[in-house]
């Protein structure tokens, strides 16, 4: 595991230094192409921001609403005869919006729960499985300015779906 | 995406009302206001950032040679772009860091291929199949090795974190190829209605 955290560690700034190395022995201008790529980078985020912006508005007060308490009472029922830890449902709920916000509720799970629960297990698959679909949905549809999304949304829904129910299937079958 | 928004928005109005949570509910509206600006303000640095270092990547004609090394891959699942446009570079690149749990790299990326695939679209403001088959690969997120979680298992002293390797490794791929089948499904069948 460390051997491989160092690789990965290293990724990035070796893929910097590649590209800086091999750009300069091709005789291009690294600074001055550096500089010309990255001017961009500004209108693209200022484009994105009323998106996000519309997206943390929808988690925050979400949360706050005291809502997101009652949908997990209503999925511990639901989950009680299939024997599985309600924990999970918050997880599987939240990560899709915020990777922030599941990260919170994972520590948390894992300190009430113990790190080798049932629970922490499901929600750790979860996690690593399961993407910030709304968030990925705003910023890149955001980009380019798209309105009509067709069956887009309904299928990145179905994904995550499927995504979890293997996820809990799997870490039932296997510990 | 209006429905969602608006069904989320609806709820939480109501269960603030009736949690007598109103004063938490406009509170967490100018919490998130902030938290908008400083993911964006964030985004400004590190999108910036990988444009720029693409950007020489492409003028060492790099990119090029890579493209072409998964042209192959790329090619197969988007059929319709067409041979040396830049967004099966982009898509490329997107995905590998996708793979290695970059996410920080991923994102700017994905907004470059998004615009890259902007480009091919004829009407602006609707989504093509290629941009929607992006985006669920995306969102169904192909991650080799889950770092984060790990990281976070190790630290709370689970006895052996990397157990979680091949079922999240597992889950994700059904999950990726559930979506892209749906959408290849969806393609098929409102080529019927025309």
């Amino acid at each position: 595991m460390d051997t491989l955290s160092v690789v990965f560690q290293g990724l990035i700034p070796f893929f910097i230094f590649f590209t800086v190395i091999y750009g300069f022995a091709k005789g291009v201008p690294v600074y001055d192409s550096f500089v010309s790529g990255a001017k961009d980078g500004i209108g693209i985020i200022m484009g994105i921001f009323p998106y996000v912006l519309a997206i943390f508005i929808a988690v925050k007060t979400f949360e706050a609403s005291g809502a997101h308490d009652v949908i997990k009472k209503m999925f511990s029922i639901i989950a009680g005869p299939f024997h599985l830890p309600p924990e999970i449902f918050s997880v599987a709920m939240v990560k899709p919006f915020s990777n922030a916000a599941s990260l919170g509720i994972f520590t948390e799970i894992l300190k009430t729960t113990g790190p080798d629960s049932l629970a922490s297990l499901i929600s750790a698959v979860i996690m690593g499985s399961a993407e910030t679909t709304f968030y990925v949905l705003a910023v890149y549809l955001g980009a380019v300015g798209i309105k009509k999304t067709k069956c887009l949304v309904p299928v990145c829904l179905a994904a995550d779906m499927t995504g979890i129910i293997i996820a809990i299937i799997l870490v039932k079958l296997m510990f | 995406m209006n429905t969602v928004w608006l069904l989320v928005i609806c709820i939480s109005i109501v269960s603030a009302a009736i949690n007598g949570r109103i004063d938490a509910f406009t509170k967490a509206m100018f919490e998130a206001g902030k938290a908008a600006v400083e993911v964006c303000l964030y985004l400004v640095g590190i999108v910036s950032l990988w444009l720029g270092l693409t950007k020489i990547l492409e003028d060492s004609g790099l990119i090029y040679k890579l493209s072409n090394f998964f042209r192959p891959a790329i090619s197969f699942l988007f059929r319709k772009i067409p041979e040396g446009h830049p967004a099966i570079t982009s898509i490329t690149l997107n995905l590998l860091a996708n793979l290695f749990g970059l996410g920080n790299a991923a994102t700017p990326l994905g907004i470059k291929a998004m615009e890259d695939l902007q480009t091919l679209n004829t009407e602006t403001d609707t989504i093509t199949f290629e941009m929607m088959l992006f985006i669920v690969i995306n969102t169904s997120s192909i991650q080799l090795i889950p770092f984060t979680t790990i990281g976070l298992l190790a630290s709370y002293g689970s006895r052996n974190p990397n157990a979680i390797v091949l079922p999240t490794l597992i889950s994700t791929l059904i999950s990726s190829a559930t979506a892209v089948g749906i959408l290849y499904l969806f393609k098929k069948f409102s080529r019927k209605d025309r």
